[in-house]
């Protein structure tokens, strides 16, 4: 995967990865154009499309369109699949989520998609393994002191 | 200093604004209250500022000094600072910037942290963004990681690890050990990493791909673990759809796809398998496809036997009658890349494909119609075409140029016959004539001369279309040349395909000229209309109207048409008695092996310089020259050439009379007062040269001996002799200008001209100076069309500059060799 984007129908960028090197700039201009190209496409049309030289594949979640571009020898259809997964693990995290949750918990988004994929591709096909790292990195957030001694010593049972 | 507010509330805050200037005003606050806590080097709040600053990053907002914030907080030993900071380096640093190599350091040690949170931290963010210097720094650290027995570690490795041979291939054999043991793990997550992480190793290198082949036996392996994943009951943790753990099952099939490709025994390892996932998988859901997909993929790209690969065609042709719109694009997708092997298998589904285009989808339609395309052949080219034809009606704009470009190709391979042809040529120019490409044209026309039994109808049919309808400038361009040469069919009513229209001289004209005052043509149409009602004037009676026209356009402010309409003009008036030949019907063309315009030589000559006159015709000497030449060379007696090119001469606007040619008188010496003959008119000299016998053959052309045309005054002219392969009557020469003087001999031009039974045509010099002293040649290549096997004569003429004198000289060639022109 070379990057997933998440936005609203009316075009505002609510989560960008990118997994490839390129400068802000170029990543303002191909999201912009991107945005543009697959809101101007209708409902009934196919999930993928051929954009630039990238393969798009994105679906549509209520308010939120999820876009991701893979390389030329991806598999457009489990990378639906992929994207449903994400949605699954964002739904168990906030319990029913919706659009607001992403938008104002965008760090929690960010590293629950940390621990789904990384380098673009997924790194844990479990949902339950990868909801339980989530929750134990929270914990150990909660905690925030300095060292991580007590708190290894509490997880230890866990892992 | 009061503390910064929370996250949560600057979102808040900022979603209130109702304008984007009152955003930009409440960012810009922040901004600078942000600023100002970092001036303090704030540790307490620092986390949090980073992430409002991450916040208006994704807003738009520029957020580049917050970079150096972050590794600050990669640096804490906090871990909600880690966190922060590491989302931070990954959405604000680039590897661009050598900020990022900061990092390097703190990532080295979080990935030897004793928290496997924190190791895993640094490997997704190595693993996301890490630049070759940082990966090379890394790698050894990430190896070891991969030699874990923690799976939480061991699988965020190994994707890590698959960044840094992207980004340093050389690294990759480092990684070779710790691959031992990957697929014996139970763990879903490391066998899935590990899964990508070999296909990225195989991917990259053969011999990576035939040491996983033999050595490590890792098709045994992946096959039973994927048996396994097939077999096994219900797993909760891992199951999508009442199917376990698709994402892996997809993985492994794509691996094994590398590893049989071209290798017989992995192939047939895995040919049982391959053949139970596809009929056992459930095709209910979305990722049962994606797996059976995936599946085909692997089918058709391995040395699988025949019976499966019939099973994965129809397992697309299934696809293709899904109702789910993502399924039958794939199917498309697969069978575009199959349809050349499997090409019968595929034409089973030929109406199922045809169908698709009606699709309303529009990649669904594209490939759709690239697949029918693929599938066209001499059996099915009648149907197939009405339906491409129905398409191209219907299509929308963005497709009309490649299905006209397909058409007109599968017209040309499998056209049953001449009239159908043309029939449906006239079809995709009259429905999408403005999409059609521009070389297209030039093609098209070839394909009319040489349909010959159809010319009459074809001008028919074409001036009918433009009665109806003169915007689409490729009909228009067709249609006018066609008329330009076969305008007397038209008007006396010869076609016999269909019933024969009456149109009088007058008419057709009435239409040209239509063509030349119309908003609606382009300059480049107007010169073929132009050219055409000249054309016209041979054929035609009524020349008077025609001179007119062109002493109209003579003062027109188009520079091309006003070329033009002067040359006509000066047809008219000084060359009268060339006209006819000039512009007789054009012999049937040689179509070259490129799409490029046709390599036409020069025969009965042609006013117009070649039928694409999108390319600037040649530049010539202005006509005075030639002039010079014809007075020069005895009046009218020999024919004289003009070269096609010059290099020092500016390009003037285009429009020339390449070949003066005609009916001069041939006499035995200069004779001054010329005296025109009756015009007769020359038969086409291809058409002869093809139906006559065969004088010499190709081993005879390869001894032709070179000679010594001129030889003066420090000057040596020499002459170097081939064939023309496509036509034997075409003596190819070569001149070689040698200069023994010991100054250079500058502003360089070799002139020739032939008896009037040749034709001559002269390409460009290699330059205009003959260096002294032998020290370089300028060569320039002379083609010469001797049909009638006459003995070749030349007159040349010989200018330059020596000393700062200027030096002419004339002379005859005579000593062609015999098998030169035999």
């Amino acid at each position: 995967m070379q990057f997933m984007l998440l936005f609203s129908r009316q075009g505002k960028l609510r989560l960008q990865k990118w997994y490839v090197p390129l400068s802000d700039k170029e990543r303002k201009k191909i999201s912009r154009d991107l945005v543009q190209t697959i809101l101007a496409r209708k409902p009934k049309m196919c999930s993928f499309l051929e954009w630039r030289d990238l393969k798009i594949v994105y679906k549509r979640y209520a308010s939120l369109y999820f876009c991701c571009a893979v390389e030329d020898q991806d598999n457009e259809l489990i990378t639906l699949e992929i994207i449903h997964r994400y949605v699954e693990l964002l739904d168990k995290y906030f319990g029913s989520v919706c659009e607001l949750d992403i938008i104002f918990n965008f760090e929690k988004a960010y590293f629950i998609l940390d621990e789904f994929l990384l380098g673009g591709e997924a790194q844990e096909t479990s949902k339950k393994n990868v909801l339980k790292a989530i929750e134990q990195a929270d914990l150990l957030q909660e905690f925030n002191i300095g060292t991580f001694k007590e708190i290894k010593i509490f997880l230890l049972g866990e892992i | 200093m009061p503390a910064p507010i929370r996250l949560r509330e600057l979102i808040r805050t900022i979603r209130t604004a109702r304008t984007q200037a009152e955003e930009r005003e409440m960012i810009q606050k922040e901004c600078a209250a942000i600023r100002s806590s970092f001036r303090e080097e704030d540790n307490t709040y620092r986390c949090r500022n980073v992430a409002k600053l991450l916040y208006m990053h994704m807003l738009g907002y520029p957020a580049h000094f917050g970079q150096l914030e972050c590794l600050k907080l990669i640096a804490s030993q906090k871990f909600t600072d880690k966190r922060i900071g590491y989302l931070g380096a990954m959405l604000l640093l680039d590897e661009r910037q050598d900020v990022h190599l900061l990092m390097t350091n703190c990532i080295k040690n979080d990935l030897n942290h004793s928290t496997q949170y924190v190791q895993g931290l640094a490997l997704c963010t190595l693993g996301c963004m890490g630049s070759s210097e940082m990966c090379r720094d890394l790698a050894g650290e990430v190896e070891k990681l991969l030699k874990t027995s923690n799976s939480y570690l061991r699988k965020k490795a190994a994707l890590c690890a698959v960044h840094v041979i992207r980004k340093v291939p050389e690294l990759m054999e480092m990684f070779l050990p710790a691959t031992k043991n990957l697929l014996s793990e139970k763990n879903h997550g490391v066998l899935h990493t590990s899964v990508v992480l070999l296909t990225e190793m195989c991917e990259r290198s053969p011999d990576m791909l035939a040491h996983f082949r033999k050595n490590e036996k890792l098709v045994p392996q992946l096959v039973r673990i994927l048996k396994n994943l097939i077999m096994s009951g219900y797993s909760p943790e891992h199951d999508v759809s009442g199917i376990s753990d698709p994402f892996l099952q997809v993985r492994i099939l794509r691996l094994l796809r590398i590893l049989g490709r071209s290798d017989d025994d992995s192939s047939e390892a895995m040919n049982d398998i391959l053949a139970q996932v596809a009929t056992n998988t459930e095709t209910s859901k979305n990722v049962g496809n994606a797996i059976l997909y995936e599946t085909v993929l692997t089918i058709m790209d391995i040395k699988s036997e025949s019976g499966l690969r019939v099973l994965a065609i129809n397992i697309l042709g299934r696809f293709l009658l899904n109702n789910d719109k993502n399924i039958r694009y794939v199917a498309l997708t697969s069978l575009l890349k199959t349809v050349q092997t499997d090409h019968n298998a595929v034409q089973r589904h030929r109406s199922t494909i045809v169908d698709c285009l009606k699709d309303l989808d529009v990649s669904i339609k594209r490939r759709a119609m690239e697949l029918s395309f693929a599938l066209v052949n001499g059996n099915n080219i009648r149907g197939m075409m009405k339906e491409l034809l129905y398409f191209l009606d219907s299509c929308d704009p963005e497709f009309k140029a490649d299905c006209a470009s397909g058409v007109f190709l599968a017209a040309e391979k499998y056209a049953p016959s001449k009239r159908w042809h043309i029939d449906t040529i006239m079809r995709v120019l009259t429905t999408a004539g403005s999409y059609v490409r521009d070389d297209s044209v030039p093609n098209l026309i070839q394909l009319i001369t040489n349909s010959v039994e159809m010319h009459a109808y074809t001008v028919q049919r074409l001036y009918k279309a433009l009665l109806d309808d003169i915007s689409q400038q490729p009909l228009v361009q067709v249609a006018s040349w066609c008329i330009g040469e076969y305008g007397d069919l038209l008007v006396s009513g010869q076609c016999e395909e269909e019933e024969p229209i009456q149109v009088t001289e007058d008419e057709v004209l009435d239409v040209l000229e239509g063509l030349l005052v119309s908003n609606l043509s382009t300059p480049v149409t107007r010169g073929y209309s132009l050219t055409a009602i000249m054309k016209l004037s041979t054929r035609f009676t009524s020349v008077n109207r025609i001179k007119k026209v062109v002493s109209i356009y003579g003062s027109s402010i188009d520079v091309e048409l006003q070329q033009r309409a002067v040359e006509y003009n000066a047809l008219f008036k000084k060359y009268d008695h060339m006209r006819p030949a000039l512009l007789e019907r054009m012999p049937i063309m040689e179509k070259s092996a490129s799409n490029g315009p046709t390599e036409i030589v020069q025969t009965n000559g042609e006013t117009e310089p070649s039928v694409e006159p999108k390319h600037p015709p040649p530049v010539t000497q202005p006509a005075n020259q030639a002039n010079d030449l014809l007075d020069l060379l005895g009046g009218n007696d020999v024919v004289p050439v003009i070269q096609t090119t010059m290099p020092t001469k500016p390009a003037s606007a285009g429009g020339e009379l390449l070949d003066l040619l005609g009916d001069l008188s041939l006499s035995g010496g200069p004779a001054p007062a010329p005296a025109p003959s009756v015009p007769t008119s020359q038969p086409p000299f291809l058409l002869d040269g093809l139906s006559s016998q065969p004088l010499f053959n190709d081993i005879a052309a390869a001894a032709i001996p070179p000679m010594t045309a001129y030889n003066k005054n420090g000057l040596k002219i020499d002459f170097t002799f081939e064939r023309a392969n496509p036509n034997p009557n075409i003596a190819v020469i070569t001149i070689h200008a040698s200069n023994s003087t010991e100054a250079d001999m500058t502003d360089f031009v070799f002139q020739a001209a032939v008896p009037k039974t040749f034709q001559l045509q002269l390409l460009s010099p290699s330059s205009n100076v003959v260096p002294a002293l032998n020290q370089g040649t300028v060569t320039q290549v002379i083609r010469v069309l001797n049909p009638q096997k006459q003995q070749l004569r030349m007159r040349i003429k010989l200018t330059y500059t020596l000393k700062g004198s200027p030096v002419q000289d004339l002379a005859e060639v005579n000593n062609f060799p015999p098998q030169s022109w035999q």
